[in-house]
């Protein structure tokens, strides 16, 4: 199958036909004039051939529908870059082996989930002894130091923390999203790092299921994870961005960084 | 016939073990009061409203007390005598306190006899007040066509009550028997319960007195409608638990959250103040009429579903224990358990189905409240339909009387319209295509499934007896449930934990248990007895 990077189209049954589903409601009494307007707005939307496939009331005063149509679009992928992670992701043994060397002591990570945010899941699967799909996690690391400070922690409180213990990382976890509350508390914590002046002097992470590293960096973040992310790829991250800047500036460290 | 044969003999013993457990807990129960319960006295008295900074009368008034030292005797005492001595109603009281004109320490002690009297006066008028609820919830549900059980459950959540009503009588009419706003995320730490009607929240909806009546008549209306009644929940926890109750007695809601260690172990609440604060708001629950979700499904979330599945049915004794001790009765206690084991686990449904069957067993008479997968769920909604078909079947396999329904879009945003309308058409498909499988099935003798149960059995019970050893409370300190760690004296809340001077007085307790433990207490109905559905879980027997 030869797929044009700078032209790519979504396959159905064959190779550039376009083909998508989606499904939607519109909040109007479900009839032929809706099936209609269901068509017409996907037309708008950049599809063709658009077939109502599926309409159904719901309540008498909104139709949800299932729409199929061939999509006029194409993206050129050639073009495209995201930002990801600067990290090569190492195993448990790795990382402890590689904070040994390069770094020499206990790397020091300060965990919440802040805000109004209740959601731990997140954090602690990260943090916790226990960790997450059969990896420990970093609690669990003979060379980290961690503090999981739980839920709905004002952000602070969080910074208070990372500035008792001289934290390396604060990790800041971030679930609920409704309406952007998660933007608004992460810029917060950023603006307060910032104006405590460590900001050079501490890694900013942010995880959660609607965290990407491009959001991240964009906040002033030094990274940002994901959903799927393993204990080890947070763990790598740091400990490789932290022998880095101890390297730059010059600290004591006792090997050589790569 | 038993349906899985489980040893019965440990359940009388896990049984016990609860019951020493809640014993152990009830000197300190008695012994203290809570701001919480002093405010929910206030609003049982008919004190509602805010002053012009937004801040409740019933705050304002009990943190006035408190700070003079009162609160051990009871705000019932104190405002009762503040009443006589002033010559004015608690409302005017309570405004006079808000604008400094009245203070506590110019008003001298009554003559206990007297307060009493002026106090009672007032407090039969709104236990008469609830009762009339109760008894109006139960002749719409005699009046309607019910459903049969599973019952379906959905939530709204869109921080707007009039948009959450639009959502509400769309699932209605989609079939949903039952509705539950959810609260904005943090309302569980607010140590006031915020006022009047509003439309900005995270994650949720405020749960405020005025949110709570204007959802219960767009839920009647639509109820009428259709024919059916459609049930109102809330969340009667965090640090206001009994006054949730008690507005949610008023403004008759249907069932409340209402887990008795959830609020330590996921919010991080002190533990005495839960404690203390669960009691009265199941007793409140118990006089209402009301049925108790407890929260064991929250174990899941942060614990493996099929290694700690042990602590879900150790938490279900220990919350049905403690809500017994609280005057509700069986039918009333809606202990939680959930559909979470890893769905790449082979014969995963069989376990499932095998704790969901082992807690009908044990807990025959109690509405059991299934929680779909949550934990699993990863934004692929195919599969997450999918999964939420499965634990259809299981609920409607095992008999489960509440059925939160799982929504294919978990894990991505609150439910969507659609989203909704999608899991009760789910529901519906399947729970009416396997009505009946329940009756034609039996399990093997010694199967996998057996076993499970009985495996689940016994680790719940050696746990139960070594907490029963130890208390409830030192077992929380070394982390026993949910492989969390809470201080008795950490967390939030404590400073509104006070100890009860001997002349202590809060008329509502006494008065509640007496006509609890009566006998022509009239029964709220669970279900509709004219078409044989019968309460709790009669049908499933």
């Amino acid at each position: 199958m030869e797929v044009n990077m700078t032209r790519v189209r979504p396959y159905g049954d064959t190779l550039d036909d376009g083909y998508m589903q989606l499904s939607f409601t519109l909040p109007v009494q479900c009839n032929a004039e809706a099936r209609k307007a269901a068509e017409l707005l996907a037309e708008k939307m950049g599809l063709e051939d658009v077939k109502v496939v599926y309409s159904h009331n719901i309540a008498d005063i909104f139709s949800f529908f299932v729409v199929y149509g061939r999509c006029i679009h194409s993206v050129d992928m050639t073009a495209i870059e995201i930002p990801k992670v600067d990290a090569d992701f190492m195993s448990y043994q790795e990382i402890n082996g590689f904070i040994e060397k390069h770094i020499a002591r206990r790397i020091v990570v300060v965990a919440a989930c802040t805000g109004t945010d209740a959601h731990t899941v997140g954090i602690d699967a990260i943090i916790n002894m226990k960790g997450y799909r059969g990896e420990y996690g970093l609690e669990r690391y003979p060379w980290f130091t961690t503090y999981n400070l739980g839920s709905q922690v004002p952000n602070e409180d969080l910074l208070a923390k990372a500035i008792q213990v001289n934290a390396d990382a604060i990790l800041v976890s971030q679930v609920v999203t409704q309406r952007n509350i998660h933007i608004d508390n992460l810029t917060h914590l950023a603006e307060l790092v910032e104006a405590e002046g460590i900001r050079d002097k501490v890694l900013l992470i942010m995880g959660g299921p609607r965290i990407s590293h491009e959001l991240a960096i964009e906040l002033g973040y030094d990274a940002g994870f994901g959903p799927g992310t393993l204990p080890s790829h947070v763990g790598s991250f740091i400990a490789q961005a932290l022998a880095r800047t101890m390297r730059n500036s010059g600290e004591q460290a006792r090997g050589v960084y790569p | 016939m038993m349906r899985l044969d489980i040893d019965m003999t440990l359940v009388d013993r896990a049984r016990s073990a609860a019951g020493r457990i809640a014993d152990g807990i009830q000197p300190t129960i008695d012994a203290y009061t809570t701001t919480s319960i002093e405010r929910t006295v206030l609003r049982l008295l008919g004190l509602n409203g805010v002053d012009e900074n937004d801040v409740p009368l019933p705050n304002i008034v009990v943190d006035q007390a408190q700070a003079a030292g009162l609160l051990e005797d009871g705000i019932a005492y104190w405002i009762g005598s503040a009443m006589l001595h002033q010559g004015l109603s608690l409302s005017e009281i309570a405004n006079a306190l808000a604008r400094e004109e009245v203070s506590f320490d110019r008003i001298p002690r009554s003559d206990h006899d007297t307060v009493r009297r002026v106090i009672e006066h007032e407090a039969t008028r709104v236990c008469s007040y609830i009762k009339g609820r109760r008894l109006q919830r139960e002749r719409l549900i005699v009046g309607s066509n019910s459903s049969t059980p599973p019952y379906l459950y959905v939530i709204v959540a869109t921080g707007n009550i009039y948009e959450d009503v639009i959502q509400a009588k769309a699932a209605a009419k989609c079939g949903a028997d039952i509705i539950a706003v959810i609260r904005s995320t943090g309302q569980s730490l607010l140590d006031y319960v915020p006022y009047g009607p509003t439309t900005e929240g995270f994650g949720g909806t405020y749960a405020t007195q005025a949110n709570f009546r204007i959802m219960r008549e767009a839920l009647d209306a639509v109820g009428r409608e259709c024919g059916r009644y459609i049930r109102l929940v809330n969340y009667c926890s965090g640090l206001c638990m009994p006054e949730i109750a008690t507005m949610g007695a008023l403004e008759r809601l249907d069932m409340m959250l209402n887990d008795a260690m959830y609020g330590i172990l996921f919010r991080n609440i002190n533990m005495q103040r839960t404690f203390i604060d669960q009691h009265f708001s199941r007793m409140i629950n118990a006089y209402a009429g009301v049925v108790i979700n407890t929260g064991e499904d929250n174990y899941l979330t942060t614990s493996d579903a099929y290694q700690e599945a042990h602590t879900v049915l150790a938490s279900q004794f220990i919350n049905e224990a403690l809500a017994l001790r609280s005057g509700l009765t069986p039918w009333q206690i809606g202990l939680g358990h959930a559909y979470e084991m890893d769905p790449d686990m082979t014969d995963g449904f069989l376990y499932e189905l095998a704790q969901a069957e082992m807690a009908r067993i044990i807990f025959p008479e109690a509405p059991l409240k299934y929680m779909p997968p949550t934990k699993h769920m990863t934004g692929n909604i195919f599969k997450g339909h999918l999964m939420d078909a499965m634990f259809n079947l299981a609920g409607v396999i095992s008999g489960q009387t509440i059925q939160l329904l799982g929504i294919l879009t978990e894990h991505v945003h609150t439910p969507h319209l659609q989203d909704r309308y999608l899991a009760i058409e789910n529901a519906k498909y399947i729970m009416n295509n396997a009505r009946h499988l329940r009756q034609e099935i039996t399990y093997k003798k010694d199967g996998i499934m057996e076993k499970r149960a009985n495996e689940v059995l016994a680790k719940a019970t050696s746990m139960l007896e070594q907490v029963a050893a130890i208390s409830l409370m030192s077992a929380i300190e070394d982390g026993m449930f949910a492989s969390v760690k809470r201080e008795r004296t950490g967390g939030r809340g404590l400073d509104g934990v006070i100890r009860k001077s001997e002349k202590y007085y809060n008329p509502f307790p006494e008065m509640f248990m007496q006509e609890l433990t009566s006998l022509d207490f009239s029964p709220v109905l669970w279900g509709d007895p004219v078409k044989g559905q019968g309460r709790g879980s009669e049908q499933w027997k």
